[in-house]
């Protein structure tokens, strides 16, 4: 199956890079933007098996090495 | 005095490290991050500056797992003296030997330039041979040095004399290059054997290089 995980700096973490591009966005006349936060997608193909089970290993691959917690949060999505 | 520079794929900082180190009369031993464990009598572990694993999903998130990073946990947690510079500060964090975590810099881009430091603490091994308030000239290349611990915890990093180095001007004035929270620099762990610090000391240790800074820093370590 196919797992998506997005990861991206949590809420009220000032993020430099959305800001920058938030900047670019204004400067072409995209006023409608509000805010734009950038985060990072890590597409995993794993083994068909028990989605719960899964879902449990991927949580700790984010975790582990995935997301860095102290500033970043997670979603996990299965793609069937 | 037998230090040891750990050397991972995207290191570039180590050959500096060592002829810093050399330069104060230590033994200095380069070890590939594939090896577990540790040479016998060694004193001090160096993590050097770089692109470990070429930065590829953070920097320093992939280098966390080498091999040789376990023994130097291990190394550290039973009170063994570590130094991370720059790549190897975002590895002390990541490895979570040191508190908080690295951003992209404020503006985006990758910052190499002098920078003026303050001794915020040298109640510990490292800074001792400095005074509270001394400012020093030392070099930073970065593009993520944009310290970031939750606001509640920061306080408890001053009390606690975590807080080593900050950002300043030539002057002492606040300055700050990146967005760190605090202006913070440099940091210790709680038993204060466990350093990690964003600009380079061994890239300022003779005055042809427009600084010497860095001996000083360096000579804390020495017996």
């Amino acid at each position: 199956m196919k797992i998506i995980v997005n990861t991206h700096l949590k809420k009220g973490v000032l993020d430099p890079q959305g800001k920058a591009v938030h900047h670019a966005l204004l400067a072409l006349q995209f006023d409608e933007v509000e805010n734009v936060r950038i985060g990072k997608q890590i597409i995993l193909q794993i083994e068909d098996g028990d989605k719960t089970k899964t879902l449990k290993r991927v949580e700790k691959m984010c975790e582990d090495l995935l997301a860095n917690t102290v500033i970043e949060t997670y979603t996990i999505d299965i793609e069937d | 005095m037998k230090i040891v520079v750990a050397v991972f794929p995207g290191t570039n900082c180590e050959i500096d490290t060592k002829y810093a180190f050399e330069k104060i009369g230590c033994d200095v031993e380069l070890v590939f991050h594939k090896i577990d464990t540790l040479p016998k009598k060694t004193d001090l572990v160096v993590l050097p500056g770089g692109f470990s694993y070429g930065d590829y999903l953070r920097s320093a998130a992939i280098a966390r797992f080498s091999p040789i990073m376990k023994a130097v946990i291990e190394f550290a947690n039973r009170g063994g003296q570590v130094l991370g510079i720059c790549n190897g500060f975002q590895m002390l964090l990541e490895a979570n030997l040191l508190p908080g975590a690295m951003k992209r810099n404020q503006k985006t881009h990758f910052i190499s330039k002098y920078q003026h430091l303050k001794v915020i603490n040298n109640n510990n091994t490292f800074l001792k041979k400095l005074k509270v308030g001394d400012i020093l000239n030392i070099p930073i290349a970065h593009g993520e040095g944009n310290y970031f611990i939750s606001e509640d915890k920061i306080k408890d990093l001053y009390d606690s004399e975590q807080v080593i180095l900050e950002y300043c001007d030539s002057v002492g004035n606040i300055e700050n290059p990146n967005g760190s929270l605090s202006q913070i620099a440099g940091l210790c762990n709680k038993n204060k054997n466990v350093f990690g610090l964003m600009p380079h000391p061994e890239r300022a240790i003779e005055g042809i290089l427009g600084s010497s800074d860095g001996v000083k820093m360096l000579e804390g370590f020495l017996k």
